[in-house]
């Protein structure tokens, strides 16, 4: 399967802090890829450096098997994105803006085209009208449509849900499934909304504080191996105690609880264990969804901080 | 860059603010010549109450559409950088504050490309910015006052001159003086699309720009030895009026004007010369800084 993004040790440094730091992932074609992280954790400065926005301080970026520093007009006329929000040119009309970015992409635009596209977001109707005039959830479908009217192979998607309404994020992730099931667009797409990613997604990376933590599948990486545990007892501190003896780390202790991660098969024996050991447990919640694995994996590097100090 | 260029142009023509800078000289034009077609006289008995004995002139003839677009010109170039200021200072960081340059410069065109169309549409704005004084200046100066010799006041070191330009030999000096003003004004383009790269609003660049040409311009007329050898040569100001050059008609020993002469040409072409040098410079300093500034608008 063609790479259509190769990231190879990529960083990015402003002042003294790295917003990336020895980033490196890959991205298949085909792939609807989650870009997950924290704020801060370094996505919209990866995108921008994809985008030729930024400028690496290291590494490289290829993308449809070429170099972007080298081949940039080539590699951009195959990139179609809408980098945080959708921001258009207020005082011209829909068609005008759609037009207008049509003809840098390098295409041939015709009317046909413009309407037919405007069509697809659902804006035919409002075509003439200035975009001052539109709604947040109208101007992202009109960034969608600007960003796929030259179609593109690569969608790169920087937080689309912004802004939307719980219709508006069902719609774009519809249409975000349409295209890469029907059109075969590979898709790049970041999002704090982590359960979004987990309906859409079949690849994803996680990065915190500019460094990769995981990439991979999205099937495997929400493998009941990886299940993440709450439990709430009488005495936390005690319990959190007995834990760090045994097998299983605590993740993060709460006033609510502890927070752990480990196969879903073991948490019996983990209930047993606590028994055994005279704990009283008040609850005891499993899941294994994207956004919790997210956290703790997130939360990890705060506990490790927390308990470093 | 001719597809981009017409994007651009397209852009401009949609903005309300282009049409400011054409309103603001038309109506500042239209009250020098409503002043001049009512109060003229008193004007020219002012200009003229030193040399009444010297010279003697039909008054009322001395007031046409010749002399009503130098006068004119005389005030209204040096007030224009701050109306080409109002659309060149806008080109990127107007792109920055509506959040369009990431995804302009997202798109597969080079950032020299996007610098050098921004230039030249600001180039085209001027051009059309000094056809529009042209057409309200001289055009319907010539239209209300009428047609004939024209009388240039000019101080020359500690004297004062009055050149007489007959009246088939002043078109062509308005051409001249109109395509250098041209270039003059560029160069305030260009400045200002330099500052507009370190900008995510256009008041700071406009301000910027405008405080430039005000201290430059002090500077060109502070008359001490060592500014006027070591500084003005340097400084574009000065030689933003040196379009008034084409009416400085060149006299024979007698003092009689020359027919289609200039008193100083090399000095008028040498003005040209820097202020292209300017345009060079500031321009490709332009590209220099936005091929390595990060948009994190």
């Amino acid at each position: 399967m063609a790479l259509i993004i190769e990231v190879n040790h990529l960083s990015k440094k402003f002042n003294d802090i790295y917003a990336v730091n020895d980033l490196s992932f890959t991205v298949n074609q085909g792939d609807i890829y989650g870009f997950l992280g924290q704020n801060g954790a370094g996505k919209s400065t990866t995108i921008r450096m994809l985008l030729t926005l930024i400028q690496p301080t290291s590494g490289e970026i290829n993308l449809f098997e070429k170099k972007l520093s080298t081949h940039r007009s080539q590699i951009l006329q195959q990139i179609g994105a809408v980098i945080e929000k959708p921001d258009l040119y207020k005082y011209l009309s829909a068609y005008d803006n759609l037009s207008i970015f049509a003809k840098m992409s390098g295409i041939k635009v015709s009317k046909q085209l413009l309407m037919d596209q405007l069509q697809m977001v659902g804006l035919k109707e409002r075509a003439k009208d200035y975009v001052r005039t539109f709604s947040q959830g109208m101007k992202q479908r009109l960034g969608i449509a600007v960003a796929l009217v030259h179609n593109p192979a690569l969608i790169i998607l920087d937080e689309p849900t912004n802004g939307l309404d719980p219709q508006g994020i069902a719609d774009m992730r519809n249409l975000i499934l349409r295209l890469s099931r029907e059109m075969g667009k590979t898709v790049l797409i970041s999002s704090h909304i982590l359960s979004e990613i987990e309906l859409i997604a079949n690849r994803m990376i996680i990065i915190h504080k500019g460094k990769k933590i995981v990439e991979g599948n999205v099937a495997e990486l929400l493998d009941p191996a990886h299940t993440f545990i709450e439990i709430d007892t009488l005495n936390n501190t005690h319990s959190k105690q007995l834990l760090l003896q045994s097998k299983w780390a605590v993740f993060l202790q709460q006033h609510s609880g502890m927070q752990l991660m480990m196969n879903k098969t073991e948490v019996p024996l983990l209930i047993n264990y606590l028994v055994a050991m005279g704990v009283q447990i008040l609850s005891v919640n499993s899941s294994h969804s994207l956004e919790n694995y997210f956290l703790s994996l997130t939360m990890q590097s705060r506990h490790v901080e927390a308990f470093a100090n | 860059m001719l597809k981009l260029l017409q994007i651009e142009l397209f852009k401009i023509s949609k903005r309300p603010r282009t049409y400011i800078a054409f309103i603001a000289v038309a109506a500042i034009v239209s009250i020098f010549q409503f002043a001049f077609k009512v109060d003229g006289q008193s004007y020219m008995d002012l200009m003229l109450q030193n040399v009444k004995d010297t010279f003697t002139f039909d008054r009322v003839q001395a007031i046409n559409g010749y002399f009503m677009c130098y006068i004119i010109l005389n005030t209204l170039l040096i007030q224009v950088p701050i109306l080409i200021a109002l659309i060149a200072a806008d080109s990127i960081s107007g792109e920055a504050n509506m959040g369009t340059l990431r995804l302009l410069i997202s798109k597969p065109v080079s950032r020299t490309q996007i610098i050098l169309v921004k230039f030249a549409a600001a180039t085209v704005f001027t051009i059309f910015l000094l056809l529009w004084m042209a057409i309200t200046a001289l055009f319907v100066s010539l239209f209300i006052f009428g047609i004939g010799d024209m009388l240039i006041f000019r101080t020359k070191g500690d004297e004062s001159q009055i050149l007489l330009i007959t009246r088939d030999d002043i078109m062509w000096r308005y051409y001249a003086a109109f395509a250098y003003a041209t270039v003059a004004l560029t160069v305030i383009a260009a400045l200002s699309l330099l500052l507009s790269i370190f900008a995510e609003n256009s008041i700071g660049p406009i301000i910027a720009t405008v405080c430039i040409v005000i201290v430059c311009t002090i500077i060109s007329n502070i008359n001490v030895p060592i500014i006027d050898k070591n500084i003005k040569p340097f400084l574009f100001t000065s030689y933003l009026v040196g379009w008034k050059g084409f009416f400085y008609i060149g006299t024979d020993i007698d003092g009689k004007t020359i027919k289609g002469s200039l008193e100083n040409w090399p000095a008028i072409r040498n003005s040209l010369f820097i202020l292209i040098a300017h345009i060079f410079l500031l321009v490709t300093a332009a590209v220099m800084v936005f091929k390595k500034k990060d948009i994190l608008s």
